[in-house]
Protein backbone atom coordinates (compact mmCIF):
# COMPACT_ATOMS: atom_id res chain seq x y z
CA UNK A 1 0.00 0.00 0.00
CA UNK A 2 1.19 3.44 -0.79
CA UNK A 3 -0.07 5.36 1.92
CA UNK A 4 -2.17 4.71 5.14
CA UNK A 5 -5.07 5.87 4.12
CA UNK A 6 -5.44 3.00 1.35
CA UNK A 7 -4.31 0.55 4.68
CA UNK A 8 -7.68 2.32 6.13
CA UNK A 9 -9.69 1.30 2.60
CA UNK A 10 -8.48 -1.90 2.89
CA UNK A 11 -9.03 -2.93 6.48
CA UNK A 12 -12.63 -1.53 6.26
CA UNK A 13 -13.61 -3.58 3.60
CA UNK A 14 -13.56 -6.20 6.35
CA UNK A 15 -15.50 -4.31 8.80
CA UNK A 16 -18.12 -4.38 5.91
CA UNK A 17 -17.84 -8.32 5.21
CA UNK A 18 -18.64 -8.34 8.72
CA UNK A 19 -21.78 -6.48 8.24
CA UNK A 20 -21.05 -3.77 10.03
CA UNK A 21 -23.93 -0.95 10.33
CA UNK A 22 -21.26 1.88 11.98
CA UNK A 23 -17.25 1.67 11.41
CA UNK A 24 -15.04 4.15 13.82
CA UNK A 25 -12.03 5.52 11.91
CA UNK A 26 -9.41 7.26 14.26
CA UNK A 27 -5.95 8.64 13.53
CA UNK A 28 -4.03 9.56 16.52
CA UNK A 29 -0.81 11.59 16.79
CA UNK A 30 1.23 11.93 19.35
CA UNK A 31 4.54 14.12 18.43
CA UNK A 32 5.46 14.37 22.30
CA UNK A 33 5.59 10.74 22.94
CA UNK A 34 6.21 10.35 18.84
CA UNK A 35 3.58 7.71 17.94
CA UNK A 36 0.94 7.61 15.15
CA UNK A 37 -2.02 5.26 15.45
CA UNK A 38 -4.60 4.39 13.44
CA UNK A 39 -7.49 2.44 14.54
CA UNK A 40 -10.52 1.59 13.32
CA UNK A 41 -13.72 0.15 15.29
CA UNK A 42 -16.84 -1.40 14.24
CA UNK A 43 -19.88 -3.64 15.78
CA UNK A 44 -19.72 -5.79 12.57
CA UNK A 45 -20.10 -9.76 13.58
CA UNK A 46 -16.75 -10.12 15.34
CA UNK A 47 -14.18 -12.86 15.37
CA UNK A 48 -13.40 -15.89 17.92
CA UNK A 49 -10.12 -15.62 19.68
CA UNK A 50 -8.82 -19.15 17.17
CA UNK A 51 -9.32 -16.34 14.06
CA UNK A 52 -8.00 -13.70 15.78
CA UNK A 53 -4.74 -15.84 16.11
CA UNK A 54 -4.79 -16.97 12.30
CA UNK A 55 -5.39 -13.70 11.04
CA UNK A 56 -2.34 -12.10 10.82
CA UNK A 57 -1.25 -14.83 8.68
CA UNK A 58 -1.09 -14.13 5.15
CA UNK A 59 -2.01 -17.67 3.98
CA UNK A 60 -5.48 -17.50 6.26
CA UNK A 61 -8.31 -15.81 4.81
CA UNK A 62 -12.49 -16.04 5.35
CA UNK A 63 -13.30 -15.49 1.24
CA UNK A 64 -13.61 -18.50 -1.08
CA UNK A 65 -12.35 -16.64 -4.38
CA UNK A 66 -8.47 -16.99 -3.47
CA UNK A 67 -6.40 -18.70 -1.05
CA UNK A 68 -4.52 -15.72 0.72
CA UNK A 69 -5.76 -12.53 2.22
CA UNK A 70 -3.35 -9.72 2.59
CA UNK A 71 -5.14 -6.93 4.04
CA UNK A 72 -4.06 -7.24 8.02
CA UNK A 73 -0.73 -8.78 7.38
CA UNK A 74 0.42 -5.87 5.04
CA UNK A 75 -0.52 -3.40 8.22
CA UNK A 76 1.36 -5.47 10.75
CA UNK A 77 4.35 -5.51 8.33
CA UNK A 78 4.05 -1.82 7.86
CA UNK A 79 3.66 -0.97 11.29
CA UNK A 80 6.50 -3.87 12.51
CA UNK A 81 8.65 -2.43 9.90
CA UNK A 82 7.95 1.32 11.84
CA UNK A 83 8.96 -0.21 15.36
CA UNK A 84 5.37 -0.36 15.81
CA UNK A 85 2.51 -3.11 16.30
CA UNK A 86 -0.33 -4.62 15.30
CA UNK A 87 -3.32 -4.69 18.32
CA UNK A 88 -6.25 -6.68 17.13
CA UNK A 89 -9.68 -6.64 20.00
CA UNK A 90 -12.42 -8.83 19.08
CA UNK A 91 -15.71 -10.34 20.31
CA UNK A 92 -17.93 -12.24 18.63
CA UNK A 93 -21.51 -10.50 18.07
CA UNK A 94 -20.27 -7.11 19.30
CA UNK A 95 -17.16 -6.19 16.66
CA UNK A 96 -13.83 -5.76 16.45
CA UNK A 97 -11.11 -3.11 16.90
CA UNK A 98 -7.94 -2.83 15.14
CA UNK A 99 -5.04 -0.89 16.03
CA UNK A 100 -1.63 0.13 14.00
CA UNK A 101 0.80 1.88 15.84
CA UNK A 102 3.95 2.92 14.24
CA UNK A 103 6.57 5.40 15.66
CA UNK A 104 5.72 9.07 14.27
CA UNK A 105 8.81 9.94 12.72
CA UNK A 106 10.36 6.49 11.55
CA UNK A 107 11.63 7.06 8.13
CA UNK A 108 9.61 3.82 6.89
CA UNK A 109 6.43 5.69 8.13
CA UNK A 110 3.79 5.62 5.29
CA UNK A 111 1.89 9.26 5.21
CA UNK A 112 -1.38 9.55 6.05
CA UNK A 113 -2.20 10.33 2.19
CA UNK A 114 -5.59 10.95 0.81
CA UNK A 115 -7.88 10.27 4.05
CA UNK A 116 -10.74 12.95 3.25
CA UNK A 117 -11.07 11.22 -0.45
CA UNK A 118 -11.36 7.33 1.40
CA UNK A 119 -13.68 8.32 3.60
CA UNK A 120 -16.00 10.31 1.17
CA UNK A 121 -15.27 7.46 -1.24
CA UNK A 122 -16.48 4.90 1.77
CA UNK A 123 -18.99 6.57 2.66
CA UNK A 124 -20.90 6.92 -1.32
CA UNK A 125 -19.92 3.94 -1.72
CA UNK A 126 -21.77 2.12 1.38
CA UNK A 127 -24.69 4.66 1.89
CA UNK A 128 -26.46 1.81 4.42
CA UNK A 129 -23.21 2.05 6.84
CA UNK A 130 -22.52 4.98 9.23
CA UNK A 131 -18.96 6.12 9.22
CA UNK A 132 -17.32 8.46 11.59
CA UNK A 133 -13.34 10.13 10.90
CA UNK A 134 -11.72 11.50 14.05
CA UNK A 135 -8.36 13.13 13.84
CA UNK A 136 -6.47 14.09 16.95
CA UNK A 137 -2.96 15.33 16.71
CA UNK A 138 -1.10 17.13 19.69
CA UNK A 139 -4.43 18.28 21.34
CA UNK A 140 -6.00 19.66 17.83
CA UNK A 141 -8.82 18.03 17.44
CA UNK A 142 -11.28 17.30 13.93
CA UNK A 143 -14.04 14.59 13.44
CA UNK A 144 -16.88 13.94 10.65
CA UNK A 145 -19.27 11.77 11.28
CA UNK A 146 -22.38 9.94 8.21
CA UNK A 147 -25.02 11.42 10.89
CA UNK A 148 -23.97 14.78 10.19
CA UNK A 149 -23.52 15.02 6.48
CA UNK A 150 -26.85 13.27 6.84
CA UNK A 151 -28.65 16.02 8.72
CA UNK A 152 -27.22 19.09 6.35
CA UNK A 153 -27.48 17.38 3.13
CA UNK A 154 -30.21 14.56 3.21
CA UNK A 155 -30.03 10.72 2.88
CA UNK A 156 -26.31 9.67 1.26
CA UNK A 157 -27.76 7.49 -1.06
CA UNK A 158 -29.37 10.32 -3.03
CA UNK A 159 -26.76 12.55 -2.60
CA UNK A 160 -25.12 14.33 -5.97
CA UNK A 161 -21.53 13.82 -7.43
CA UNK A 162 -21.09 17.50 -6.85
CA UNK A 163 -22.20 17.75 -3.61
CA UNK A 164 -19.69 14.55 -2.96
CA UNK A 165 -16.96 16.60 -4.70
CA UNK A 166 -17.72 19.70 -2.37
CA UNK A 167 -17.77 17.24 0.70
CA UNK A 168 -13.99 15.99 0.19
CA UNK A 169 -13.04 19.72 -0.52
CA UNK A 170 -14.79 20.87 2.29
CA UNK A 171 -12.93 17.54 4.51
CA UNK A 172 -9.57 18.15 3.32
CA UNK A 173 -9.80 21.97 3.91
CA UNK A 174 -10.94 21.45 7.53
CA UNK A 175 -8.07 19.04 8.31
CA UNK A 176 -5.78 21.97 7.43
CA UNK A 177 -7.20 24.49 9.06
CA UNK A 178 -7.83 22.64 12.30
CA UNK A 179 -3.62 22.09 12.14
CA UNK A 180 -3.94 17.85 12.87
CA UNK A 181 -2.70 17.32 9.20
CA UNK B 1 -16.26 28.45 -6.87
CA UNK B 2 -17.37 29.40 -3.45
CA UNK B 3 -15.57 27.52 -0.71
CA UNK B 4 -17.36 25.16 1.42
CA UNK B 5 -15.74 25.54 4.67
CA UNK B 6 -18.34 23.69 6.78
CA UNK B 7 -21.76 21.59 6.72
CA UNK B 8 -23.86 24.55 6.71
CA UNK B 9 -22.08 25.81 3.60
CA UNK B 10 -22.60 22.44 2.06
CA UNK B 11 -26.50 22.89 2.68
CA UNK B 12 -26.50 26.26 1.32
CA UNK B 13 -25.00 24.54 -1.88
CA UNK B 14 -27.14 22.02 -1.70
CA UNK B 15 -30.02 23.87 -1.97
CA UNK B 16 -28.46 26.19 -4.63
CA UNK B 17 -27.75 23.13 -6.86
CA UNK B 18 -30.92 21.66 -6.50
CA UNK B 19 -32.76 23.02 -10.20
CA UNK B 20 -30.14 21.69 -11.91
CA UNK B 21 -30.26 18.08 -9.99
CA UNK B 22 -33.91 17.90 -11.24
CA UNK B 23 -33.17 18.29 -14.82
CA UNK B 24 -31.40 15.83 -15.07
CA UNK B 25 -33.91 13.28 -14.34
CA UNK B 26 -32.22 10.61 -12.94
CA UNK B 27 -34.42 7.59 -13.13
CA UNK B 28 -36.10 6.54 -9.96
CA UNK B 29 -36.14 2.78 -11.33
CA UNK B 30 -32.08 0.99 -10.13
CA UNK B 31 -32.97 -1.65 -12.77
CA UNK B 32 -32.69 1.25 -15.47
CA UNK B 33 -29.39 2.40 -14.61
CA UNK B 34 -25.92 1.08 -15.61
CA UNK B 35 -23.82 -0.70 -12.49
CA UNK B 36 -20.62 -0.20 -12.40
CA UNK B 37 -18.76 -2.85 -9.31
CA UNK B 38 -14.94 -1.64 -8.82
CA UNK B 39 -13.22 -4.74 -6.89
CA UNK B 40 -11.85 -2.74 -3.68
CA UNK B 41 -9.89 -5.40 -1.83
CA UNK B 42 -6.14 -5.62 -1.10
CA UNK B 43 -5.31 -6.73 -4.33
CA UNK B 44 -7.60 -4.02 -6.33
CA UNK B 45 -6.59 -1.12 -3.60
CA UNK B 46 -2.79 -1.87 -4.05
CA UNK B 47 -3.33 -1.75 -7.86
CA UNK B 48 -5.41 1.66 -7.55
CA UNK B 49 -8.98 0.70 -7.64
CA UNK B 50 -9.27 3.61 -5.59
CA UNK B 51 -8.16 6.20 -8.47
CA UNK B 52 -10.34 4.47 -11.08
CA UNK B 53 -13.32 4.37 -8.63
CA UNK B 54 -13.20 7.94 -7.96
CA UNK B 55 -12.68 8.28 -12.24
CA UNK B 56 -15.57 6.46 -12.93
CA UNK B 57 -18.29 8.50 -9.89
CA UNK B 58 -17.00 12.08 -11.45
CA UNK B 59 -17.00 11.19 -14.94
CA UNK B 60 -19.94 8.72 -15.33
CA UNK B 61 -21.70 11.83 -13.82
CA UNK B 62 -20.08 14.96 -16.30
CA UNK B 63 -21.16 12.79 -19.11
CA UNK B 64 -24.65 12.48 -17.88
CA UNK B 65 -24.50 8.92 -17.55
CA UNK B 66 -27.18 7.29 -15.31
CA UNK B 67 -25.30 5.12 -13.17
CA UNK B 68 -24.82 3.52 -9.57
CA UNK B 69 -20.66 3.12 -8.84
CA UNK B 70 -20.41 0.62 -5.90
CA UNK B 71 -17.66 -1.41 -4.37
CA UNK B 72 -17.33 -5.08 -4.33
CA UNK B 73 -14.93 -7.17 -2.91
CA UNK B 74 -12.00 -9.46 -4.69
CA UNK B 75 -13.75 -11.32 -7.64
CA UNK B 76 -10.19 -14.10 -7.60
CA UNK B 77 -8.28 -11.57 -10.87
CA UNK B 78 -5.77 -10.71 -8.68
CA UNK B 79 -3.45 -10.50 -11.65
CA UNK B 80 -5.85 -8.17 -13.64
CA UNK B 81 -6.60 -5.52 -10.98
CA UNK B 82 -7.81 -2.86 -10.95
CA UNK B 83 -10.68 -5.38 -12.21
CA UNK B 84 -14.26 -3.66 -12.30
CA UNK B 85 -17.76 -5.15 -13.58
CA UNK B 86 -20.04 -3.65 -15.35
CA UNK B 87 -23.85 -4.09 -15.84
CA UNK B 88 -25.68 -2.32 -18.95
CA UNK B 89 -29.60 -2.78 -18.26
CA UNK B 90 -31.11 -5.88 -19.93
CA UNK B 91 -27.25 -7.12 -20.17
CA UNK B 92 -25.09 -9.66 -18.70
CA UNK B 93 -22.71 -8.52 -16.65
CA UNK B 94 -19.23 -7.95 -18.29
CA UNK B 95 -15.85 -7.75 -16.19
CA UNK B 96 -13.27 -5.82 -17.33
CA UNK B 97 -9.29 -6.43 -16.02
CA UNK B 98 -6.06 -3.82 -16.25
CA UNK B 99 -8.35 -0.79 -15.87
CA UNK B 100 -6.93 2.75 -15.29
CA UNK B 101 -7.92 5.63 -15.72
CA UNK B 102 -7.45 5.70 -19.81
CA UNK B 103 -8.86 2.30 -19.99
CA UNK B 104 -11.95 3.54 -18.02
CA UNK B 105 -12.78 6.27 -20.52
CA UNK B 106 -12.64 3.42 -23.30
CA UNK B 107 -14.98 1.37 -21.25
CA UNK B 108 -17.67 4.60 -20.67
CA UNK B 109 -17.02 5.67 -24.17
CA UNK B 110 -17.77 2.38 -25.72
CA UNK B 111 -19.30 0.30 -23.66
CA UNK B 112 -21.55 1.91 -22.03
CA UNK B 113 -22.68 4.58 -24.19
CA UNK B 114 -22.59 2.45 -27.49
CA UNK B 115 -22.33 -1.25 -26.33
CA UNK B 116 -19.23 -1.55 -28.32
CA UNK B 117 -17.09 -4.37 -27.00
CA UNK B 118 -13.59 -3.46 -25.93
CA UNK B 119 -10.22 -5.17 -25.26
CA UNK B 120 -9.62 -6.27 -21.95
CA UNK B 121 -12.79 -8.60 -20.52
CA UNK B 122 -12.16 -11.27 -18.89
CA UNK B 123 -14.42 -14.20 -19.66
CA UNK B 124 -16.93 -15.64 -17.08
CA UNK B 125 -15.72 -19.32 -17.93
CA UNK B 126 -11.91 -18.39 -16.58
CA UNK B 127 -10.64 -21.24 -14.18
CA UNK B 128 -10.74 -19.69 -10.59
CA UNK B 129 -9.15 -21.44 -7.75
CA UNK B 130 -12.40 -22.39 -6.90
CA UNK B 131 -14.26 -24.25 -9.84
CA UNK B 132 -10.50 -25.89 -9.66
CA UNK B 133 -11.18 -27.33 -6.43
CA UNK B 134 -14.87 -28.78 -7.91
CA UNK B 135 -13.17 -30.56 -10.63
Amino acid sequence: MKDISLHVLDIVQNSISAGASFIDIGVFEDTGENSFRVRIGDNGRGMSSEVIQKVTDPYYTSRTTRRVGLGIPLLKQNADQCEGCLIIESEQGKGTLIEAVFVHDHIDRPSLGDIAGVFVLLISANPEIRFRYAHIRDGKQYSIDTEEIKDAVGDIADIDQDIIRYLKQMIRENLEQTGVL
Amino acid sequence: MTKIKSLADLKNKKAELQSKIALREKSDKPEGRVLVKVAMATCGIASGSKEVMEYFMEELDKRNIDAIVRQTGCMGYCYAEPTIEVTVPGKEAVVFGYVDNKKADEIIEKYIRNHELVDGIIPVNYQTIENDKEE
